[in-house]
């Protein structure tokens, strides 16, 4: 049974929050998920009404409370055009802890997030092995993509088509790399995050190439854990605090002046979620991660903001190039011209704009898992508008936009590649 | 509690899908955008065609099922809290279809769940303009905007919501349809009935399709800015604008408390030591614009503004508008709860009800930010508060009764803009007469006999 003084606490704490909600109903008109289900459980006004019966509700329906928060991407579209302000991914992480630590976890979550996600040795043993095998369960779907797809009925790949393991991660093939301070005069800690660390291993060169050309010194331990943010929007403190501070003890450490990582929701969640849920822990650590969380920045600002990358021209009549904008880069971070001018500096490629550019792409982390259906609907939109642009390639900051748009892409065959918008830059060099 | 051989039979008119029978959905259908106590309702109903939607209305009416209807609930005076009789709420989300767009008769046929912004940038898309823009609009439904009579920014110069119906199909209380109204620009066949829908919240009648006028979009605009050290002045130049005989789309006002909080969020760089500022637009054919902007230049000369600022180009008009939409959004920020008050008063009055506005808020002890649409006359007091803290929020109840006997006292009225609802029915008789309630109160039971259509609402005590 949960403690109950300390969910008396969480809920009082969660109070305080909603109460700022004004109810005016402007997220239904950014809500891609309300977009689909125009139902209003689906959308942050719902679901704070339901939350601000939470104790109540989770007595009689705690089931009913879990499902409909979890219908949520977590994209933050909501936050980003809420006129109180109202800080959304703060309520919805802490409702999601809440009744998760009154129903207890389930034991498959578990096994995954505490066992394998929360235990980095194990789960990059787990994923090396499995990606020396996984040949045997795919077969290829789309050559331009890279893409996959199941060859058996599998529960939990259904009719995905996915981007297969990269044959070497960058761990295993790189262990700890410490390179010194070059002509930049800047060092950073490079953190790949586990899906450019063991999927697109590309967009974690390039960003390896970017910092040996413009002289930046590079700290990469090879041991580090996730960010912990599927943990956290699964509601498990439990894996998600080990996560932390399996991170926190190795990066506290080390003499560097940015934590960069070529993924928005990594850094969103370092910068912002990392110090807003270290209120339990003892001050020291407290201290430590708020050191850390003010250094971390993402790959595209790092090289436009602080090494000064800048294009003076945008050039005309290359391969077309659309850029999608991941909603931790641009909502949470406020990163979004950045991206862009990477992809200017480079004359083989010509920007051009799709429609709703920022609209979430429908993938939301563990949000594609347990609502594939919704997150497929979504992403529909996001491939229509990727098609309608007429750019050969597609390029996002953030490496789970892009398993998301290469399935979708994937699954209607077209010939426009994915690749990170430093990928992009990194090929002038 | 509702029988399931009842749910049942609202399962086979709309399906399953679209029957929402478990705690947590009906939860989120039990609160609008007015701060008042929810009520949970007993079923929530989502047609998808106009047939359903007849089915649906009747079959509440046989079994005496209260309806609600519901386009996006961003109304501010509790118009979508459902009864607590096993009140049923009827969502339009699912008639979304704009159905025709005229662009030689310069005509819409659209239904009531159609999201107002998605409309106008369709006819902006043909070379119209459909010009009422509430606030609200990224969301709320034309449906909602007829029921309410929603006004906005433009509201001066180009009216409101009910000037835009030419006619409509409704269902009566029996699930039949009524029809009134027509495509043609004039017609007098029969009792204006659609403009007895404008603002009847859906007590009379359940819209099905709604006829709008559209209009050519003006040619040119011009805007800007007039700083006054006294909030006397700033409303003697409404008047003078007015008085000189031009009519600009948008004539707003925002007063010193509700400038700080905008300046602290946005940061546009507003005269926060001033006393108020008008923003002003005129627009029309490019010679008239320009005589137009010339002399309202004049008369805030005369008036006494202290400062006038013309925006030079479109992103320094974005800008100016940019300050005036975000005066709720900031007030919203300062506070936990922001009570919105929609208190309209004569033009000529604007002074006395701005300082009426002040001294209330310094008697109870409270915060008051006022922004509003000058140049009708409807003015916003935001009160800034926390309703968890119940002494502060009956000082907030009391400071709300007294803006109503002032707005009244000054030959006001209860609303502008954002209709009577739950909210304000208590005051409906001050305003009116004893007479006109009782009007109302026979024409709905002649309509609605056992009143069904959003019982509570308007008219109460029945
Ligand atoms: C941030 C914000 C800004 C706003 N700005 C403005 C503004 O500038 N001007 C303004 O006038 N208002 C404004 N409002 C108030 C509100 O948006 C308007 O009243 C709007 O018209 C409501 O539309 P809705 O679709 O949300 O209707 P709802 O709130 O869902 O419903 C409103 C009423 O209409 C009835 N109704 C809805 N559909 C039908 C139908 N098909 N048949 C019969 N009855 C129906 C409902 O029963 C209810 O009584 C604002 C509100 C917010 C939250
Ligand atoms: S936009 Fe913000 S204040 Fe408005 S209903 Fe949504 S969460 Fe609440
Ligand atoms: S975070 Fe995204 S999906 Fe979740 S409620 Fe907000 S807008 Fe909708």
């Amino acid at each position: 049974m949960a403690d109950l003084n300390k969910l008396a606490k969480m809920l009082q704490e969660l109070d305080d929050m909603m109460v700022a909600c004004m109810k005016c109903g402007m997220c239904q008109a950014v809500c891609p998920v309300f977009t689909e289900t125009m139902k209003e459980a689906d959308v942050t006004r719902g679901k704070i009404a339901l939350l601000e019966n939470l104790a109540h509700e989770m007595i009689r329906d705690a089931d009913g409370v879990q499902e409909r928060l979890n219908r949520c991407l977590l994209c933050g579209s909501c936050a980003a055009n809420c006129p109180s302000g109202v800080k959304v991914m703060d309520i919805f992480l802490r409702g999601r802890t809440i009744v998760n630590t009154y129903m207890g976890l389930s034991p498959v979550k578990k096994a995954i997030l505490r066992g394998m996600v929360g235990n980095p040795k194990l789960f990059n043993m787990l994923l090396d092995v499995g990606s020396k095998f996984q040949g045997i369960f795919t077969s290829q779907a789309n050559e331009l993509l890279g893409s996959s797809c199941s060859k058996f009925l599998s529960p939990i790949i259904g009719d995905r088509h996915f981007s297969p393991l990269a044959k070497q991660s960058l761990h295993s093939k790189y262990g700890t790399i410490d390179i010194p301070t070059g002509k930049s005069g800047i060092r950073v800690l490079f953190f790949p995050g586990c899906v450019a660390d063991k999927m697109y291993t590309k967009a974690g060169e390039a960003c390896l190439k970017v910092f040996r050309h413009h002289g930046v010194g590079v700290w990469m331990p090879a041991a580090q854990a996730c960010c912990g943010i599927p943990a956290l929007s699964a509601g498990d403190r439990v894996a998600y605090d080990k996560m932390v501070k399996f991170n926190v003890n190795i990066f506290a450490d080390g003499d560097y002046d940015y934590i960069v990582a070529p993924c928005g929701s990594c850094i969103s969640t370092i910068h912002e979620l990392w110090p807003q849920f270290a209120g339990e822990y003892p001050e020291d650590l407290r201290n430590k991660i708020d050191r850390i969380a003010a250094k971390a920045m993402d790959i595209n600002k790092f090289v436009v903001d602080v090494l000064g990358v800048k294009p003076a021209e945008a050039p005309k009549g290359g391969t077309k190039v659309t850029f999608h904008d991941s909603c931790h880069l641009k909502k949470s971070l406020g990163v979004a011209t950045q991206p862009r001018d990477l992809i200017r500096m480079n004359p083989n490629y010509e920007l051009v704009e799709m429609n709703e550019a920022d609209r979430c792409c429908g993938c939301g982390g563990t949000f594609n898992l347990y609502h594939y259906d919704l997150s497929k609907k979504i992403g529909e939109r996001k491939r229509e508008n990727i098609v309608a642009s007429e750019a050969k390639i597609v390029s996002t900051g953030c490496p789970a936009c892009m398993m998301q748009m290469t399935d979708m892409l994937s699954q209607h065959n077209d010939s426009v590649a994915v690749k990170h918008s430093i990928e992009i830059y990194a090929e002038t060099l | 509690m509702l029988s399931e051989s009842l749910i049942k039979e609202f399962k086979s008119i709309v399906g399953d899908e679209n029957v929402f029978t478990t705690e947590a959905d009906r939860q989120s259908y039990s609160y609008d955008s007015a701060v008042l106590e929810p009520v949970v309702p007993a079923l929530v109903v989502r047609p998808t065609n106009s047939e359903q939607l007849g089915k649906v209305v009747a079959l509440c009416n046989e079994n005496n099922n209260p309806i609600t209807v519901r386009g996006a609930g961003t109304n501010l005076s509790g118009g979508t809290i459902p009864d607590k009789r096993d009140g049923i709420v009827v969502l339009t989300n699912g008639l979304n279809k704009i159905l025709e767009i005229n662009e030689q008769d310069l005509y819409a046929v659209v239904q009531p769940g159609v999201v107002t912004a998605k409309f106008a940038a369709e006819v902006a898309k043909r070379g119209l303009f459909y010009p009422p823009d509430p606030g609200s609009q990224a969301v709320s439904t034309l449906g909602g905007n007829v029921a309410e009579n929603a006004g906005g920014l433009r509201g001066l110069k180009y009216g409101v919501t009910k000037d835009y119906v030419m006619g409509m199909e409704f269902f009566d209380v029996n699930g039949q349809l009524v029809k009134t109204g027509s495509r043609t620009v004039k017609c007098v066949t029969g009792y204006n009935l659609a403009g007895l829908m404008a603002a009847s919240e859906g007590t009379l009648g359940v819209f099905n399709e709604i006829i709008l006028k559209l209009t050519p979009p003006p040619a040119a605009s011009k805007a800007m800015m007039a700083v006054f050290d006294d909030v006397n002045k700033a409303s003697e130049a409404v008047a003078g604008i007015i008085a000189a005989h031009v009519v600009p789309c948008t004539l707003e006002f925002m007063d010193q408390a509700c400038m700080r909080y905008v300046e602290d969020f946005t940061k546009a760089g507003l005269p926060v030591d001033s006393a108020a500022i008008l923003l002003i637009e005129v627009d029309g054919h490019p010679a008239q614009v320009a005589d137009e902007a010339e002399t309202v230049v004049k008369v805030l000369e005369k008036t006494g503004a202290t400062k006038i600022v013309v925006a030079k180009d479109a992103a320094e008009k974005l800008k100016l508008w940019e300050a005036r939409r975000n005066a709720l959004p900031s007030l919203a920020r300062a506070r936990p709860t922001t009570v919105l008050e929609d208190a309209t008063v004569p033009r000529s009055q604007i002074p006395a009800m701005v300082a009426a506005i002040n001294n209330i808020a310094k008697k109870y002890d409270i915060q008051i930010g006022t922004f509003g649409h000058a140049g009708d006359g409807n003015l916003h007091p935001t009160i800034l508060c926390d309703k968890r803290d119940t002494k502060e929020f009956h000082r907030v109840e009391a400071a709300v009764d007294e803006i109503f006997d002032v707005a009244l006292s000054l030959k006001g009225t209860l609303s502008g803009e954002h209709g009577i609802g739950m909210a304000k029915s208590k005051w409906m008789e001050k305003e009116t007469s004893r007479a006109t309630i009782e009007y109302s109160l026979n024409m709905k039971k002649a309509i609605d006999p056992k009143n069904i259509l959003n019982p509570g609402k308007i008219i109460a005590g029945r």
